[in-house]
């Protein structure tokens, strides 16, 4: 009876000691971003007050001022959305393209120097996106086609693929390949099979290989700064900097901003998360 | 008429040889089982029959007509994977239809293809659900209906039951027989397991190390096998092989035993020939426990080592010249190991071997 409760307490007491665990970890992750959506909504006296205002007050002056202010020499915030979302939508498209047949490549065909390319291609991600901003300047002002749409997403694709492939290839190596012959059997041809058979069953690990793509365009500071200069291609990561003048920062303003870059990644995860999710049931195939 | 016909068939993958030149005609409505150890060949020969192997030489005829470079889709075959291979974001209902689908036949003949094929299976309580929510025999049931909806020539089976529990294996062997007698194709089936063989084949082929060590009835490669390896391969438990040499009339088994030479073989032994003799458990039997039967028998005193019963009959264990052999008592009484028991032995029902070659040594 005794060890019972002793047992019973001491499962408690770890339950307990998980959840405070959990708990700090992920406000040191959530805090800050909770900063930012509370402080888009808070006059700028109260976001600088000392010691700090605990009730916040509401206020949209930050997203008036934004969004009125685009046309007239304040923050050009529409032009940078579309850039933004040019940029990343073409670059993950084009990235998951190639990507998905790169990855079905590795997965399912033998050819020469195979592991030489993979990993020739994982070399490529640990090399810093910064270290190639310089180059990149160089070869891109030379070609003409910096400050433009076309660059960025060149860069951006350059810097998707390898993940994509490999994100794709373990996805497509868990589908067994009786699953693509017994289409084939059944009377598609190689490219039928792969249509109607291994692209849906691997659907999730294509979504999860999208979304991880669209987020690095979306959020990429380093190597747009760079690359981008005008109202005609700066990027939204890029077009936070406005906010800073030589003397103050337009915290308020920043936050609201950050706040509509926030939006459609949040929105376009939830919507994706499904297929993360659900994608991952397999049964078709006894392993 | 679909004869499927095998000619100086050879698949090499870039140096290694794994299937050398096998020849091989199967009839129209026939179960062909091709059997052998893993590695044997059986499941490439297997693939290349159905298109997902490239042929490396000679040829392949489906029906008299050469396929060697008609894809898969086009030979008219249906194959049963060893993991189904069930597409899993489809429906029992669209994974049966699907081949009907490609095909672009009309709707109402799809539905009225994959209700008849689901009737013979009965799987009709479970067309709405996915693969993932069947159990292994569903699966299985499910696999086999997708490859008779589309009535192919011939039904290609590789390993398919070896993911199932012993159980289940039984009453799916029997299902796979009941299908063959109901639509009559031909079909061939890849297995490891000797007994499937046994029980499903009109013929078995038995492979090893990419050739083709025997072809015939279950009945021919168990009573009269061309070698050793056949000898110990068919059968459960496999022939007993001791080794010994010929002398006159007299076969000097090792251990110094002394046995006649079976009079069907006297004649083609030679003097000092050195051979296996072979004989199965169930020509091993101890006296008052044996199937009474006519014919030439000799004694052995033999100590037994261990026991299995199997209810009608028990395996019993015993030492011969150093060796352990099996043996079968009929009607068993119970046995303590160590027991000295004396055995009939069935001379006209044990087999020759020459032991320098392997092979029979048969009239």
């Amino acid at each position: 009876m005794d060890r019972n409760l002793a047992h019973r307490n001491r499962r408690r007491a770890l339950k307990t000691a998980h959840f405070i665990g959990l708990f700090l970890v992920m406000s040191i992750i959530c805090i800050p971003g909770l900063w930012i959506v509370l402080n888009s909504f808070r006059p700028t006296v109260e976001i600088m007050a000392k010691p700090p205002v605990w009730t916040p007050s509401f206020t949209l002056d930050h997203y008036r001022a934004m969004f009125g202010g685009a046309g007239e020499g304040g923050v050009p915030v529409f032009s940078y959305f579309r850039n933004s979302l040019i940029v990343s939508v073409v670059s993950t498209l084009i990235a998951i393209l190639i990507g998905m047949s790169g990855g079905y490549a590795f997965a399912r065909y033998r050819f020469k120097g195979k592991s030489g390319y993979f990993v020739g291609l994982m070399l490529f991600r640990a090399v810093p996106g910064v270290a190639l901003s310089l180059p990149l300047f160089i070869v891109f002002a030379r070609v003409g086609i910096i400050d433009t749409h076309f660059g960025l997403i060149l860069a951006y694709v350059a810097m998707n693929v390898p993940f994509t492939i490999w994100l794709t290839d373990g996805f497509f190596r868990q589908i067994p390949k009786e699953l693509h012959e017994a289409a084939e059997i059944d009377g598609c041809t190689r490219w039928q099979a792969f249509w109607k058979v291994e692209f849906p069953v691997a659907r999730s690990g294509v979504a999860s290989a999208a979304i991880f793509a669209f987020l690095t365009s979306w959020n990429e500071f380093a190597l747009a700064s760079q690359l981008t200069r005008s109202v005609g291609s700066k990027t939204m990561p890029v077009g936070l900097l406005d906010f800073t003048a030589e003397f103050t920062i337009n915290w308020g303003g920043m936050c609201a901003l950050a706040v509509l870059m926030i939006v459609p990644a949040l929105v376009l995860t939830f919507i994706v998360q499904k297929h993360l999710i659900a994608g991952l049931t397999f049964g078709g195939v006894k392993g | 008429m679909t004869e499927v016909t095998l000619s100086n068939v050879v698949k090499k993958y870039g140096k290694h040889q794994a299937v050398h030149g096998i020849d091989l005609g199967i009839h129209d409505g026939e179960f062909v089982v091709l059997v052998g150890p893993s590695g044997c060949g059986k499941s490439t020969t297997l693939r290349m029959i159905a298109g997902l192997e490239d042929i490396s030489g000679g040829e392949i005829a489906i029906g008299g007509r050469v396929v060697n470079d008609l894809p898969p889709r086009e030979r008219n075959i249906s194959m049963v994977f060893q993991n189904y291979a069930l597409y899993p974001h489809m429906t029992v209902r669209e994974n049966l239809g699907f081949s009907l689908k490609i095909a672009k036949r009309p709707e109402d003949e799809i539905a009225k293809s994959v209700t008849e094929a689901a009737g013979i299976l009965g799987l009709d309580e479970l067309m709405e659900r996915k693969p993932a929510e069947l159990s292994g025999g569903q699966r299985q049931r499910v696999a086999m209906g997708r490859a008779i909806v589309r009535h192919p020539d011939v039904f290609l089976f590789d390993e398919p039951l070896s993911n199932l529990d012993a159980k289940l294996r039984t009453q799916m062997r029997v299902e796979i027989k009941k299908l063959h007698q109901k639509v009559g194709n031909t079909i061939i089936y890849v297995t490891h397991d000797q007994v499937e063989a046994m029980t499903l084949a009109d013929r078995i082929v038995l492979m090893r190390d990419g050739h083709i060590v025997q072809v015939g009835t279950p009945l021919e490669l168990f009573n009269t096998p061309v070698d050793t390896f056949v000898a110990t391969f068919i059968g459960s438990p496999p022939m007993n092989l001791v080794d010994g040499e010929v002398s006159g009339g007299t076969l000097w088994l090792q251990g110094g035993i002394e046995l006649p030479v079976p009079s069907s073989a006297r004649s083609l032994v030679r003097n000092g020939q050195k051979v296996r003799f072979g004989f199965r458990a169930d020509n091993l039997m101890p006296v008052g426990h044996s199937v009474e039967e006519e014919g030439e028998i000799a004694e052995l005193d033999l100590t037994v080592t261990l026991t299995e019963p199997l209810g009608t009959e028990t395996l019993l264990f015993a030492e011969l010249g150093g060796l352990e052999v099996q043996a079968k008592m009929f009607n068993p009484r119970p046995v303590a190991p160590g027991e000295a028991m004396k055995f009939r032995l069935m001379l006209d029902k044990t087999h020759i071997f020459d032991a320098a070659s392997a092979k029979a040594i048969r009239g």
